[in-house]
């Protein structure tokens, strides 16, 4: 699936896009920002506030708990400040 | 039907101009709400605001956000415009227009509109300062989650038996 990132967490990623594969074990998006703070320290950094993590699953706003498994495309980024 | 225009820019928008174009030939209309957000500088320090936002659901959210309204006020016409990029101080960043019969819908709708837009439509601020420094991004406020919260409250408050 591909990966998203947005504002301050794509500068903390490195990157705004990737795609990834995680193991099938990961089944919820709470999982998933678990797994991808593993990766390593710039990633660990990014999802270091859970409160603040806002995802998003094919463009639609998703939960903590929101299952993974049909997702083609999953954004993560700050609570948002437009307007 | 009310169809809403959903407007994503990265210029600037001419805010006189889409209350012309939302009431051209229209004489049905009884009140125009118009909300205009801008990007604003308190001392100097800010050199522009630069805008992120999610391309495609940023669009779809705005306009999940204007069916919304639709579907809890009797709007006539419903305009929302967002810049994406550079913004400049003074320049404006949203505006929203909400056609009615009366006033009461109109400023409920526009007001629905940016309490829900602030929350839910995926678009981030950073600050470029004017002195070279990087700037911050700017921090979401708890009151504008309390605000669009507030809306939710009064629907379920509507839907619950007494």
């Amino acid at each position: 699936m591909k990966a998203l990132y947005f504002a301050s967490i794509r500068e903390r990623v490195g990157r705004g896009e990737e795609e990834i594969a995680p193991p099938e074990s990961v089944s919820t998006v709470a999982e998933l920002i678990a797994w991808l703070a593993a990766k390593d320290e710039a990633y660990a950094h990014a999802f270091s506030n859970r409160k603040t993590i806002r995802a998003a699953i094919d463009k639609r706003h998703a939960r903590l708990d929101s299952p993974i498994s049909s997702a083609r495309e999953i954004a993560f980024f700050p609570p948002m400040t437009g307007g | 039907m009310i169809v809403p225009k959903i407007l994503l820019s990265a210029e600037a928008f001419d805010a006189a101009r889409e209350e012309e174009l939302l009431l051209a030939g229209r004489t049905d209309v009884g009140a125009l709400v118009a909300f205009t957000g801008l990007a604003r500088d308190e001392d100097g320090a800010l050199s522009a605001l630069e805008l992120e936002h999610y391309p495609g659901m940023a669009e779809s959210e705005l306009s999940a956000i204007a069916q919304e309204a639709l579907s809890r006020w009797p709007l006539q016409g419903l305009t929302v415009i967002h810049r994406f990029g550079l913004v400049r101080p003074g320049e404006k960043i949203v505006l929203v227009l909400a056609a009615a019969r009366h006033r009461a819908e109109a400023f409920a709708a526009a007001q629905f509109l940016m309490d829900y837009l602030k929350t839910r439509a995926p678009f981030w601020k950073k600050e470029r300062r004017a002195d070279g420094r990087a700037g911050e991004w700017v921090a979401a406020k708890e009151r504008d989650e309390a605000a669009a919260a507030a809306w939710e409250l009064r629907v379920s408050r509507a839907k619950s038996p007494r």
